[in-house]
């Protein structure tokens, strides 16, 4: 399986992403996928429209993407996370 | 200063971060969610740690990409901002008087009521993994939340989170 890169994105590529990209790295070790996580500003995300895999971001976006978008703002609130880890490694195992 | 005051203080030395009573604040009045962000971006401009440009940034950052979060029990606002504004790094918060409508994060129509701020100042981006999840897991607990809202004294605020989030853990992270 090619290895999948995964934009993390948030407003400022500061906080929110930061909190994100951690959760998603070790998500990433326990089901032993190998993954190529950028972590950028949201403005930044049409840089990347060619290589990426999947955009998981917390700041909302109104383009469309060639790849699909996953909301991450449960791993913040802490309600709903399972539901979009399962999401989100759905889209990694394909 | 007794023992413990001391040790707090040193710590604060070594990580670099700025936490203490002065950037807490407590019964916040506004009637929006700019005068929020105006009022403790002044506070911290006050105390050194941000620049005149952090308030105008800060605000125009919560319009395009709202910060606020549908947490459990006391929903929360985490605004920041670029980091060419900040001086030194800090978390200040807010609580509000009465609570004040912030977008939600992620969501271009929704509002939230919000009622505890934290305001993060940090001096460079990608960094502080640890706190910034210790910060997160302060959310998801909503007993800490109840906590700080209904508490009255700040060094009690001080004292809980600086249990909660381990500010000596930013020691040594780049």
């Amino acid at each position: 399986m090619a290895k999948k890169q995964v934009l993390v994105a948030c407003g400022a590529g500061i906080a929110t992403s930061t909190v994100v990209n951690g959760a998603i790295e070790e998500m990433a070790k326990e089901n032993n996928l190998d993954v190529d996580l950028v972590q950028i500003k949201i403005s930044e995300v049409g840089g990347y429209v060619d290589t990426a895999d999947l955009l998981v971001t917390t700041a909302m976006t109104q383009k469309e993407f060639p790849f699909p978008v996953i909301n991450a703002r449960t791993f913040l609130t802490g309600i709903g996370t399972e539901q979009t880890k399962k999401e989100i490694l759905q889209e990694l195992q394909k | 200063m007794n023992g413990a005051n001391i040790l707090y203080s040193v710590v604060n030395m070594m990580s670099n971060i700025y936490f203490n009573e002065s950037v807490i604040l407590l019964n916040v009045e506004a009637a929006s969610k700019e005068e929020v962000l105006e009022k403790m971006g002044r506070n911290l401009i006050d105390e050194n740690l941000v620049k005149e440009s952090f308030i105008p940034a800060i605000i125009a950052r919560e319009e395009e990409y709202a910060t606020g979060l549908p947490t459990a029990g006391v929903a929360v606002a985490i605004p920041h901002t670029d980091v060419e504004h900040v001086q030194r790094k800090t978390i200040s918060i807010g609580v509000l008087k009465d609570a004040v409508e912030f977008g939600v994060m992620g969501d271009d129509k929704e509002t939230i009521p919000v009622r505890i701020v934290f305001m993060l100042a940090m001096d460079e981006a990608h960094s502080q993994l640890s706190l910034l999840q210790q910060l997160m897991s302060v959310f998801q607990t909503e007993e800490t939340l109840l906590s700080i809202l209904k508490e009255e004294n700040k060094t009690n605020i001080r004292s809980l989170l600086e249990e909660k989030l381990d500010f000596g853990v930013l020691e040594g992270e780049k």
